[in-house]
C-alpha cells in the first residue's frame, strides 16, 4: 500500500511531459536542448557566425587578398563595410575567412583535446596499474615540454593549408590537465556499486568505461570542451599574433588581431571587429555547452523544473512545509542528488 | 596456521554437519583474504591484514544463510569474495553449476566464469549509489540480459517490465531515470537487475541496512516472495540481527574474519553458544519495554582487535567475559557442539549464555 503512495507521489514528481514516449538518449537530450533559451541563444550565435564566415566572402564586393590601390585605412563606408587595412584589403572579406578558421580550429580542436583527455584519464583511472604508470608518464611528459616553444618551432614548417596538421599539434597539448582530473574520477567512480554491477554482470573493462565511466562525467568533459574551444581559439590567437600560428596567406583571427594591434589606436576598425567577433563566438560556445551539461545530465531536468515551479507551501504563507510523502519524497531525492 | 587448526576437524562433510553433499550450492573451504601491508620506499610486505581468515560454510540450494557480524569482522570481504571482485589468498570456494558440475570458483576459465556471473548475483547496500544516474531503468535492468542474452529492442523492453513487475514496479516506468524514484523503489530496481538472469544464488551485502524502516519490511518480504517463486538461494550479509532472525535460516556469526558461531536460526537467537553472539544479542534493540532491563546488557569494551595482529588462542578472548587462560593459550576450533550447531569456544557447552526470546 505503501508502496502505491510511492509510486502516486513519484507520478506528481514529474512532469506531463514524461507521460510520453521517449525514443532515445539523444532525442531526450536534443529536446532538453531546444528547451533551454540560452543554449538556443548560443547555438543561434554560433549558427550566424559560421553563415557569416561562409556566405560573407561570397557576398562581399572585394576579394579575400584582392588589394584596393585607392583606399588605404579607409574607415568603414558602403564601399568597403568594415573599412581597409594598410594594403587597401578589405577588412570584412579578410575578418569573415579569419572566422573560418578560427571556429573550426576551436570546435575541432576542443572535441579532439577532450575526448582524448577522456579516454586516456578513464583508462589510466579504471585500469591502474601498469596502463595507468604508462598513460600517466606520458601525459607527465607532455605536461613538462615547452608547448609554445615547440608550437612555435614547428608551426611555420607546416606548409599553408595544413592547418589541419596544426589542429593535431594544438590539441596535442591541451588534453594533459584534463586527462589527470578525469583519471582522479574515474578513480573514484570505479568504487560505485554500479560499476562494480557492471563488473559483475561480467562487462569487459573497455565497455564499462565507455558506458558507465565517461557518461558520468560529462558534465566535467562538456565545461572542460567548451574551456578549451576558448583556449585553442586564444592559444591560435597569441601564437599567431607572434607569427607562429596560422601561416599567410591564411588568415584567422588571431592573426588578423596581431595585424590589427599596431594600426588600431588610430584606425581602431583594422582590430574591433575581429576582437569582437572572438568574444562573441567564445561566449556563444559557452551558452551552448552550459545547455549541453544540463541537458546531457537526467538529474539536472528535474532541479530545473523544480526551480521554476514556485513551492505552493510556501507561497502559502507560514504554513508548515508540505507534510508526509511529500516530504520524504523531497529528502530522497536531495539525497539522490547528493548521492553520485 | 590459526586455520590449520581449525580445519581437520572441520572436513565432516558439508559445512552444517549432515547435509548431503548435493545440496550444497555453495561452499568454502579454509577461505582466506589476506591483504598485504606494504611500507616504505620499496613498499616491502610487512605484515598481512587478515580480513577473512580461513572460513568454512556452506550454503545449502534455497536457503538463506544470514552472515552476521560488526563492522570490520570481514563479511563484506567474504561476500565480495564469493563475487570473486577479490582474489582469494587460501582455501577454496567452491559452486555448483546448474548442470551439477562443482566449479572451482577462483579457476574459471572464461566460459565456466561467464555462467558462474549468470548464476550468483548481488544486490547491493546503498540504493542511491547501486544504479547508473544516466542510465534508465530499461538500460539498468536491460544492461545484464543485453550483455548475456543479446536480446535488445521489444523483446529486451518485454523482459525488463517482466522484471518490473515481479518486484512490483509498473513497467511504464521503465525508461524514467533512478533520481525519479524513492530509496525503496531503487532498491526494488536493484533486486530487478540482480534477478534478471535468473540467478541462483543472490549475495545481498546490507540489502536493506539503507532504507528506512517501512520500507525495510517490503523489501525483506519481496525478497522472500522471489525466493519461494524463484527458488533462490541468498547469502544475506548485514549487522542488523533482527531482520537476520525475520529472514534467514541458518546464521553464521563472524568475528575478526572467522565464523565463531553457525547455527540454526531459532536455537542460535534462543541460546547462544559462543559468548560473542551473546553479546551481539544482548544489543538488540527490545520492542517490548517490559522486557527491558530484565537482564543487563553485554557492553563489549574497546574495539575489534587489529586485524593484522589478532590475539593469541581465542581472537574474542581480549572483550569475553568469560575469558580463562586457557583462551588466551589455545585456539578454540569451530566445533560441533549440538546437532546441527558449531561454535568456537572451549566452554560453549558449559556456559549459560542469554539469547533473546
Amino acid at each position: 500500500m505503501t508502496q502505491q503512495a510511492e509510486l502516486l507521489v513519484d507520478d506528481q514528481e514529474k512532469g506531463p511531459e514524461s507521460e510520453f514516449e521517449t525514443p532515445g538518449r539523444w532525442r531526450t537530450v536534443w529536446r532538453q536542448l531546444l528547451k533551454s533559451r540560452q543554449a538556443m541563444i548560443g547555438l543561434a550565435v554560433l549558427a550566424v557566425l559560421f553563415l557569416m564566415a561562409y556566405i560573407g566572402p561570397l557576398i562581399s564586393p572585394w576579394e579575400f587578398g584582392e588589394p584596393d590601390f585607392t583606399a588605404f585605412y579607409q574607415p568603414p563606408s558602403p564601399e568597403h563595410w568594415w573599412g581597409t587595412t594598410q594594403t587597401g584589403q578589405d577588412i570584412f572579406t579578410s575578418t569573415m575567412v579569419g572566422l573560418q578558421k578560427s571556429l573550426i580550429i576551436g570546435l575541432l580542436v576542443a572535441v579532439v583535446s577532450t575526448t582524448v583527455a577522456a579516454v586516456v584519464g578513464a583508462f589510466a583511472g579504471y585500469l591502474l596499474g601498469l596502463t595507468d604508470k604508462a598513460l600517466m608518464w606520458v601525459t607527465d611528459l607532455l605536461l613538462v615540454l615547452p608547448t609554445f616553444v615547440i608550437l612555435s618551432i614547428l608551426a611555420p614548417r607546416l606548409d599553408s593549408g595544413s592547418w589541419l596538421i596544426f589542429v593535431v599539434l594544438l590539441s596535442a597539448f591541451l588534453w594533459m590537465v584534463t586527462a589527470k582530473m578525469v583519471r582522479g574520477m574515474a578513480i573514484s567512480l570505479k568504487e560505485r556499486e554500479y560499476v562494480l554491477a557492471a563488473r559483475y554482470m561480467g562487462l569487459p573493462a573497455w565497455k564499462i568505461i565507455f558506458r558507465h565511466i565517461i557518461p558520468n562525467m560529462s558534465s566535467l568533459l562538456i565545461v572542460d570542451a567548451t574551456i578549451n574551444v576558448v583556449a585553442a581559439i586564444l592559444a591560435e590567437t597569441s601564437l599567431s599574433y607572434f607569427g607562429f600560428g596560422i601561416q599567410p596567406p591564411d588568415v584567422s583571427l588571431g592573426s588578423l588581431i596581431a595585424a590589427g594591434t599596431r594600426p588600431a589606436p588610430t584606425h581602431p576598425w583594422t582590430f574591433w571587429f575581429a576582437a569582437v567577433l572572438l568574444i562573441v563566438t567564445v561566449l556563444a560556445v559557452n551558452l551552448v555547452g552550459d545547455g549541453l551539461r544540463d541537458a546531457l545530465d537526467p538529474r539536472a531536468k528535474a532541479r530545473r523544473r523544480k526551480r521554476r515551479r514556485p513551492a505552493p507551501a510556501a507561497a502559502a504563507g507560514p504554513v508548515r512545509p508540505a507534510a508526509g510523502t511529500g516530504r520524504v519524497q523531497g529528502t530522497s531525492e536531495k539525497a539522490a542528488g547528493k548521492a553520485p | 596456521m590459526a586455520t590449520e587448526t581449525t580445519r581437520p576437524e572441520e572436513h565432516a562433510p558439508g559445512g552444517g554437519g549432515e547435509a548431503p553433499d548435493e545440496r550444497v550450492l555453495l561452499e568454502t573451504e579454509g577461505v582466506r583474504v589476506h591483504f598485504p601491508i606494504r611500507k616504505g620506499f620499496r613498499q616491502k610486505v610487512v605484515g598481512q591484514v587478515k580480513a577473512v581468515d580461513g572460513v568454512d560454510l556452506s550454503i545449502r540450494a534455497g536457503e538463506t544463510l544470514g552472515l552476521v557480524g560488526e563492522s570490520g569482522c570481514g563479511k563484506t570481504t567474504l561476500g565480495s569474495a564469493v563475487m570473486r571482485a577479490r582474489e582469494i589468498t587460501g582455501g577454496r570456494i567452491r559452486f555448483r553449476a546448474s548442470d551439477g558440475r562443482l566449479l572451482d570458483v577462483s579457476r574459471l576459465g572464461p566460459d565456466d566464469l561467464r555462467a558462474y556471473r549468470r548464476e550468483v548475483r548481488m544486490i547491493f547496500q546503498d540504493p542511491h549509489a547501486s544504479l547508473n544516474p544516466r542510465f534508465t531503468l530499461l538500460e539498468i535492468i536491460g544492461e545484464p540480459i543485453r550483455v548475456n542474452e543479446g536480446l535488445s529492442g521489444s523483446a529486451l523492453e518485454e523482459r525488463v517490465a517482466a522484471m518490473l513487475r515481479k518486484v512490483g514496479l509498473r513497467p511504464e516506468y521503465m525508461r524514467r531515470y533512478p533520481h525519479a524514484f524513492s530509496g525503496g523503489e531503487r532498491q526494488r530496481v536493484s533486486i530487478a537487475r540482480a534477478l534478471a538472469l535468473d540467478p541462483r544464488l543472490v549475495v545481498a551485502d546490507e540489502a536493506v541496512s539503507a532504507l528506512d524502516v517501512s520500507i525495510r519490511s517490503q523489501i525483506l518480504n519481496l525478497l522472500q516472495d522471489l525466493q519461494d517463486e524463484l527458488n533462490l538461494t541468498y547469502l544475506f550479509i548485514s549487522h542488523d540481527l533482527s531482520v537476520v532472525e525475520y529472514l534467514c535460516d541458518r546464521v553464521a556469526v563472524m568475528y575478526l574474519g572467522k565464523i565463531v558461531e553457525l547455527s540454526e536460526t531459532e536455537p542460535l537467537y534462543a541460546a547462544p553458544r559462543h559468548p560473542y553472539t551473546e553479546a551481539l544479542l544482548s544489543a538488540v534493540p527490545k520492542p517490548d519495554p517490559r522486557l527491558r532491563g530484565g537482564e543487563r546488557r553485554i557492553v563489549l569494551t574497546g574495539d575489534v582487535p587489529d586485524p593484522s595482529d589478532p590475539p593469541s588462542g581465542c581472537s574474542f578472548r581480549t572483550r569475553c567475559r568469560y575469558a580463562t587462560e586457557r583462551c588466551a593459550a589455545e585456539e578454540p576450533p569451530l566445533r560441533e557442539v549440538a546437532p546441527g550447531r558449531r561454535a568456537a569456544c572451549h566452554y560453549a557447552e558449559e556456559l549459560e549464555l542469554n539469547g533473546v526470546v
